[in-house]
């Protein structure tokens, strides 16, 4: 194994599959090798197929929505699918016919999923990184581990069961203290009746919240881990307290890190559907007018419409288009997050959904 | 000096509550979710049937475990196979590129791949409700994260390895088998672990996919194995009984849950455990 020392340069960079590829070159693999490096290169294809896949079946199905709705998709706010025993004639535009009473717009779902996101977003992120500061830079080993158990099993917890918390425990208990304490603050937006004790934006930008917190926790804590240790000697030489070294020394260093793990948590928020179709109240019929009214998001109106909609012409078509959207916001919200990880050394763990 | 030594506590303050702010989240799930379901547990959970509000979920138990065998096989298959390609055979772009698509993959909405299972494989191979439609939708689903962990645990074996089973004179096969394989086990299985710990609380790529079915899964088998027959399963039960009327109906669907958390417990404990081993392991070999 002389020859690796020969390119000593290359070495620490990418130490491992050098050899491998070098064999190759050489032509001294066995035809064993060659069969079970393709079947494995198959592999590793299909994931990438999946993508490729999702998406064209996304835009395929979409299509026929996409040209009878034309801009309107994104200009009108309501969608209602039609009313299958109306007498009135059929929407028809461009060629494509719909049931009387038909409105796809998704103005409506893409304010509440942005909406709601963002709230959880704020909520998660202070409490995540101080929470993951605590769990590294104050505690010992051992007891950072224990504590670290919460971590991992609220990460665990099933979107369906924090729908249920939401629904009927975490709803009920903080609006019946918190929210009415916020509403007579009297701030525009956050003030109002409120209605529906278990659902609504701002009971499920909380659930979200804590959906996501495990997401930017972990991560959060892995890059803190991942600071020179001598840095942070540094700053102590220096005189500096240790809240001063934390914000003068690991948090700038780790900075790109947590911001590239909050767009991943928001894109998680984004998506989330079962939890936020429990909580939410499905509001089809406006904007929310306070944090506390129902409202609707994009992907928890595909889980409530798609059985009506299978019924009617074009309605699965526009959910496919109301999909596309949902699918372009995360997509681009992940590339731009997975493009920030990976310029990251160290940790960049696939942070997604749950554990 | 004073002032900053009481910026100092405050910061370590603000980080207290943070941190509890994330466990108090997490103790109100458990406890809240076992007492709603108090009503309902029972040993008639595990022995009878989903066809009421006082039965069991039997058939949700069997459906759900059905499920992580099928995801266990076909995501596990392939992601472990991407995982060693990645790590072991890739060099330059094409890696690159394949192992960025596989990490958006996972950035996927879940609702998203239910919607493409039920136009792709449902309505448009007729499969209709089905186990294979279910188990494809959750696999595309956690592929990523087993195709992942397994790289990562790969490219945790020391080069020394490699090159000590090079140096013997076995082939690729053999070295990435019988050396680099059984060294990063560990690593892979509590992957595996991973993604069957997230087959176990999804719903939304199971609605559409799966449906629901109050028998047990293994009456079908004498007719299509694996596809043109529904599928219970446990998360189905709490979503869908949290919508009806009643408390006997949120008492089951509580029930259901905690059904699922324990199945979660236990997976995520199984989990640690392995992960421990293979940081005790690599450590000791890395030298």
């Amino acid at each position: 194994m002389a020859t690796i020392s020969a390119e000593p340069t290359s070495e620490p960079r990418r130490p491992r599959p050098a050899v491998t590829a070098r064999l190759m070159r050489r032509g001294e693999l066995t035809v064993t090798d060659r069969v079970v490096q393709s079947l494995l290169a198959v592999a590793a294809l299909l994931p990438a197929a999946a993508l490729v896949f999702l998406a064209y079946e996304m835009i395929k199905e979409a299509y026929p929505a996409i040209v009878f709705n034309g801009w309107t998709f994104f200009t009108h706010k309501t969608f209602a699918l039609g009313q299958a025993y109306s007498t009135a004639p059929p929407v028809v535009r461009h060629g494509y016919k719909a049931l009387p009473g038909t409105s796809f717009g998704v103005l409506l779902m893409v304010f509440g999923t942005v909406v709601s996101s963002l709230l959880a977003l704020i909520v998660a992120l202070p409490i995540a990184v101080g929470g993951a500061i605590l769990l590294v830079e104050r505690m010992p080993a051992r007891l950072s581990n224990i504590l670290g158990v919460f971590l991992e099993l609220l990460a665990g917890i099933p979107s369906v069961v924090f729908g249920l918390w939401g629904y009927l425990t975490f709803g009920p208990w903080i609006s019946g203290w918190l929210y009415p304490a916020i509403a007579s603050l009297g701030i525009p937006w956050f003030k109002g009746p409120i209605a529906n004790p278990s659902q609504g934006v701002a009971t499920a930008s909380l659930v979200l919240a804590a959906m996501i917190i495990p997401i930017i926790a972990s991560t959060t804590r892995e890059l803190i881990r991942s600071v020179p240790e001598l840095s942070k000697e540094g700053a102590t030489a220096l005189g500096l307290t240790p809240s001063e070294s934390v914000r003068l020394v690991t948090l700038p260093f780790i900075r790109t890190g947590i911001v590239a793990a909050a767009i991943l948590g928001w894109a998680r928020a984004l998506g989330e559907t079962i939890a936020v179709l429990i909580i939410s109240g499905v509001n089809l019929s406006g904007f929310p007018h306070t944090i506390f009214s129902t409202f609707t998001t994009m992907a928890a109106s595909i889980a409530d419409l798609l059985d009506t909609a299978l019924t009617q012409p074009l309605g699965v078509n526009a959910l496919a288009e109301v999909g596309l959207t949902l699918l372009a916001i995360t997509l681009v919200t992940n590339f731009v997050g997975r493009i920030i990880t990976s310029r990251l050394a160290g940790p960049g763990l696939p942070v997604g959904r749950g554990i | 000096m004073r002032r900053r030594g009481f910026t100092d506590k405050l910061f370590w303050a603000v980080c207290i509550i943070a941190f509890c702010l994330i466990a108090a989240p997490t103790i109100s799930v458990i406890v809240s979710i076992v007492h709603q379901a108090w009503p309902a547990l029972g040993w008639h959970l595990l022995s009878t049937d989903d066809t009421s509000a006082t039965g069991g979920v039997k058939n949700a138990i069997e459906g759900t475990l059905v499920l992580l065998l099928g995801v266990l096989i076909v995501a596990g298959i392939i992601g472990v196979s991407a995982g060693i390609w990645l790590a072991e055979y890739s060099s330059g772009r094409v890696g690159r590129v394949l192992r960025f698509m596989s990490e958006v993959l996972a950035g996927i909405p879940s609702i998203v791949i239910g919607y493409i299972g039920y136009v792709a494989l449902v309505n448009g191979l007729h499969w209709h409700y089905s186990l294979l439609a279910a188990v494809l939708a959750l696999s595309t689903l956690v592929m990523p994260y087993i195709v992942k962990t397994t790289e990562v645990a790969l490219r945790q074996v020391p080069t020394t390895l490699r090159e000590a089973s090079a140096g013997l004179g076995l082939t690729r096969t053999r070295t990435v088998m019988r050396i680099l394989m059984p060294t990063a086990a560990p690593g892979i299985i509590s992957g595996l672990i991973i993604a069957l710990a997230i087959s176990t609380g999804e719903t939304a790529p199971l609605l559409f996919t799966a449906n629901w079915s109050q028998s047990a899964p293994y009456l079908h088998f004498n007719g299509g194995l694996f596809v043109h027959h529904p599928l219970g399963y446990l998360t189905y039960v709490t979503f869908n009984d949290i919508s009806q009327p009643g408390t006997a109906y949120h008492a089951q669907a509580a029930a259901a849950a905690v059904v699922t958390l324990v199945i979660l417990g236990i997976l995520i404990l199984a989990g640690r455990l392995v992960a421990g081993n293979f940081r005790k392991k690599t450590a000791r070999m890395a030298l």
